[in-house]
């Protein structure tokens, strides 16, 4: 409660971002730099990941192969994937506004390790650098890279792993960075039950990227050395099992979509109290379930193979610790809604944002347990029902998320504020757009159609044709909000220090913030969630 | 339950499997109802109304009997879904006795087919109807996904292993298969057809009486040569004109001067286009994939001149 008054310096537009040059941003050790650094480029592979999103659409208005070729249109399903993935969703929230806000919510001047944390983008960079690279023969396998497919194509497979190994690398060192930040340095009196819910969310999205990362580096590591030097792990003609590349890969991947949602889980915490002016509901609850959520997740990997020939037991368990997922999903949901009760909601674009993620992330979850079940598992498996419900939970869940945080922070990162009328337009457009695109994909999942096809039977038309016109709109959304980002950085107005009158102590510095955040360590004495008055 | 979802189920099966999706869509529609109604009508009853508001909101921060019951009923819930889920598919999961058997291969980009007593098809399965029919599945290069969405099952076809679902067709009638796991350009090209025959023509047919291309023999070999390309899968990879696919266009191929793969070239006539079909490998057109399969023991000689007459003028 202590934090509302106006102590930061009101921001006089330089801060943090006073110094220029090149030289300034590539060796900076400052946290806020090196976040705006990965949101820069994480926001790039957006917008392309996105270019060949609108490829995809574009060729599947027609049920025939049209403007492009089979191998055309299965090279933009892996780059859209691949970079949606490992470029965008994965560190967008933890690299990009995690660096960011991490010090600031705890009261800090810097993360623990600062060089490292410089090391960890460079290493992003080089993995990227190396990704683009593999363009010279654009890979054709699918964001997943199963086997024996991997094996055999033509495409620059082991270029496009070793780009994913060095962003993996730089993954487990933010990981790591940020636990040991969140142990060490809190301000004084910021105790675990004292700190925002991002921090939550963003402890257990470390622990993940520590613990999960360093599978995904083997197996494609071992992807490798089978291309390369032959080996034979997932080749059965050598004795080894195509399978268990499966296995290696979903160890990593299931737990790794717990690294894309949690971050944005966190932001949607910190968005819907300060904008419905009422402590949040469950606090507890909510900052429990993420370490919940990070744990079950690990357990759960088989969900994505139960028509690939493993025993009916293993099926079985697989899809029963599956279900446990939803629980503390369902809490935290119901949390989120039970803030908004007797609250003095306003409707600002990062509120907008936050209810349309819950709003969209309810369709997501609730279409899980078609998936989760067995029977209706081995019908929808593989069929744009799954598509449908990944982009539900990812963009729908994710992106909005992400989307969120931007609009909320973007006073306090550029010291200016946004448009909100033009804000609100793009909004409305991506809401209605996505939603167009996406939905339909459950209906024609459900009718039986598979994914990753570049042709498809005429009696998919009508949904593939609503989808592509959803696509359009969803882009024209983004583009118009990307113009507000631009707008809002070369003229948008002043930004007080505390726009949006909430309580987490990076409201405290200026805006932006000086290089060092705080004129001296923040004290803290209580919970940044006190916005309620009256005992209830 | 046939109208359940947007088409119909063709098997009792497919049915239970329905009725499944019904009571998670009930469930989940109960839950969306509830979560969705009340995040809109607390957006709005709570709007802000005045600034004055922003203090008078309650400092609400839990509730320990509700938080329990909102945990309790969800764990009761996915439990149910769980077990009627895992119900279902316990039940489903072994063939009822004396099912037929018959032996499918995935390769790039087609299904082959091979009955117990030898004979052999292309993208092209026949059962009889009301009869429990087992598919047992493997692959020879990578993994592709076998799918029948009318019967609401798929497996993999996996290299080095043997996988198998099976099915029981209520009605007669043709249904698609599809590859489900991503193979390569011709994925989405890689369907088959079942065939559900009623049982005293299915059996006719499996006694011989009623070859394989039935009656074809006496059609003109341009007639029957389009046929056999419409059913062995050439159509697959090979579109006659326009947009091509994984191999060579027909149109135009006969009489062309073709280039191939090292270098050399060599003129399309009869016994190129023979050698094509039957050893494919031997001449391959520069800048296509060696991939097709021989057609040498799918294919009769007689069959061959009739798909070569096809070629002379196939559109």
């Amino acid at each position: 409660m202590s934090a509302g008054e106006e102590s930061g310096i009101a921001g006089n537009g330089r801060g943090y971002l006073s110094e220029r040059g090149w030289r300034s941003w590539a060796f900076t050790l400052d946290h806020k730099r090196i976040g705006a650094m990965y949101l820069w480029s994480t926001i790039v592979f957006f917008l392309l990941g996105g270019v060949f999103a609108l490829l995809l659409r574009l060729e599947l208005l027609s049920p025939q192969a049209k403007y492009f070729s089979n191998h055309a249109y299965n090279v933009f399903f892996t780059l859209h994937g691949a970079m949606m993935i490992f470029l965008f969703v994965i560190p967008a929230i933890p690299s990009g506004l995690g660096n960011f806000l991490i010090p600031l919510h705890l009261g800090a001047k810097d993360v623990a390790f600062p060089r490292l944390n410089l090391a960890s983008y460079w290493i992003f960079a080089a993995g990227f650098l190396v990704i683009i690279g593999s363009l010279v023969a654009p890979m054709d396998t699918g964001w997943t890279f199963y086997t024996p497919y991997s094996a055999k194509t033509g495409a620059a497979v082991a270029t496009l792993s070793l780009g994913v190994f060095l962003i993996g690398m730089s993954s487990i060192l933010t990981g790591l960075n940020f636990i040991v930040t969140i142990h060490k340095l809190r301000a004084p009196g910021m105790t675990w039950h004292r700190l925002p819910l991002f921090i939550w969310s963003m402890y257990a999205t470390s622990i993940i990227q520590v613990v999960a990362t360093p599978v995904v580096g083997v197996t494609f590591l071992l992807l490798a050395a089978e291309r390369l030097l032959g080996v034979g792990f997932f080749d059965p003609s050598k004795g080894g099992d195509p399978v268990l590349f499966q296995h290696f890969f979903w160890f990593y991947s299931h737990p790794v979509v717990y690294v894309m949602i949690l971050p944005a889980m966190g932001i949607v915490s910190e968005v819907i109290p300060v904008f419905s002016r009422k402590p949040i509901f469950g606090y507890n609850a909510i900052a429990y379930s993420s370490l919940a959520i990070a744990f079950i997740g690990f357990l759960v990997w088989g969900h994505h193979m139960f028509t690939s020939g493993m025993s009916p037991l293993a099926n079985t368990i697989f899809s029963f610790l599956t279900f446990f997922v939803a629980v503390p999903t369902a809490v935290k949901v119901f949390n989120w809604i039970a803030t908004l009760y007797r609250g003095s909601i306003t409707f600002e674009s990062p509120m907008l944002y936050a209810l349309t993620f819950i709003f969209l992330f309810i369709i997501g979850g609730l279409t899980g347990p078609f998936l989760g079940a067995l029977a209706t598992n081995v019908q929808l498996h593989d069929t744009y029902f799954v598509v449908a419900h990944f982009h539900y939970t990812m963009m729908g869940g994710t992106v909005m998320g992400f989307f969120a945080g931007l609009h909320y922070w973007f006073p306090k990162m550029t010291g200016r504020m946004l448009n909100e009328k033009v804000a609100r337009v793009a909004w409305a457009l991506v809401f209605l757009g996505f939603n167009l695109t996406f939905f339909t994909m459950f209906i024609a999942g459900t009718r039986g159609m598979p994914r990753r096809y570049a042709e498809y039977i005429p009696k998919f038309h009508t949904e593939n044709v609503i989808s592509t016109v959803g696509s359009a709109i969803l882009a024209l959304g983004i583009l118009v909000m990307m113009w507000n980002f631009v707008q809002g950085l070369r003229k948008g107005a002043q930004a007080p220090s505390d726009p949006w009158r909430s309580l987490t102590l990076e409201w405290r510095a200026a805006s932006p913030p000086e290089t060092e955040n705080f004129h001296e360590i923040p004290q803290v004495a209580d919970w940044p969630y006190g916005y309620g008055t009256r005992k209830a | 339950m046939d109208n359940v979802l947007a088409f119909g189920a063709a098997s009792a099966e497919a049915g239970r499997i329905d009725a499944v999706f019904l009571f998670i869509t009930v469930i989940g529609g109960f839950f969306f109802l509830l979560t969705q109604g009340l995040l809109i009508y607390f957006a709005v009853r709570y709007r802000r109304r005045s600034p004055e508001r922003d203090n008078e909101t309650p400092g609400i921060t839990g509730n320990h009997l509700l938080e329990f019951f909102w945990i309790l009923i969800p764990t009761l819930v996915v439990v149910a879904i769980f077990y009627y889920g895992w119900r279902v598919y316990d039940d489903l999961r072994e063939p009822r006795p004396g099912a037929t058997e018959v032996y499918v291969t995935g390769r790039q980009w087609m299904w082959e087919v091979k009955y117990p007593d030898g004979r052999t098809a292309l993208n092209e399965i026949r059962v009889p109807q009301g009869k429990p029919v087992k598919f047992i599945l493997t692959a020879t290069d990578v993994i592709h996904g076998f799918y029948l969405p009318d019967f609401r099952v798929k497996m993999d076809a996996i290299p080095g292993r043997l996988t198998s679902l099976w099915v029981q067709p209520d009605r007669t009638g043709e249904y698609t298969i599809y590859c489900t796991v991503y193979c390569g350009d011709g994925h989405s090209n890689m369907n088959a057809r079942l065939i559900v025959m009623p049982p005293e023509q299915y059996v006719a047919w499996a006694a011989g009486k009623e070859e394989r291309g039935e009656g074809e023999e006496q059609l003109s070999l341009h007639e029957r040569g389009e046929r056999i390309v419409g059913r062995t899968g050439c159509l697959n990879c090979h579109a006659v004109s326009g947009k091509e696919k994984i191999g060579p266009n027909f149109h135009g191929v006969y009489g062309s001067t073709v280039p191939l793969s090292d270098g050399t070239s060599v003129k399309a006539d009869e016994e190129y286009l023979r050698e094509s079909i039957v050893d494919p490998g031997a001449k391959v057109v520069k800048g296509y994939p060696n991939v097709m399969p021989t057609y040498k023991t799918t294919l009769k000689p007689d069959e061959v001149q009739a798909v070569i007459e096809f070629l002379k003028k196939p559109d």
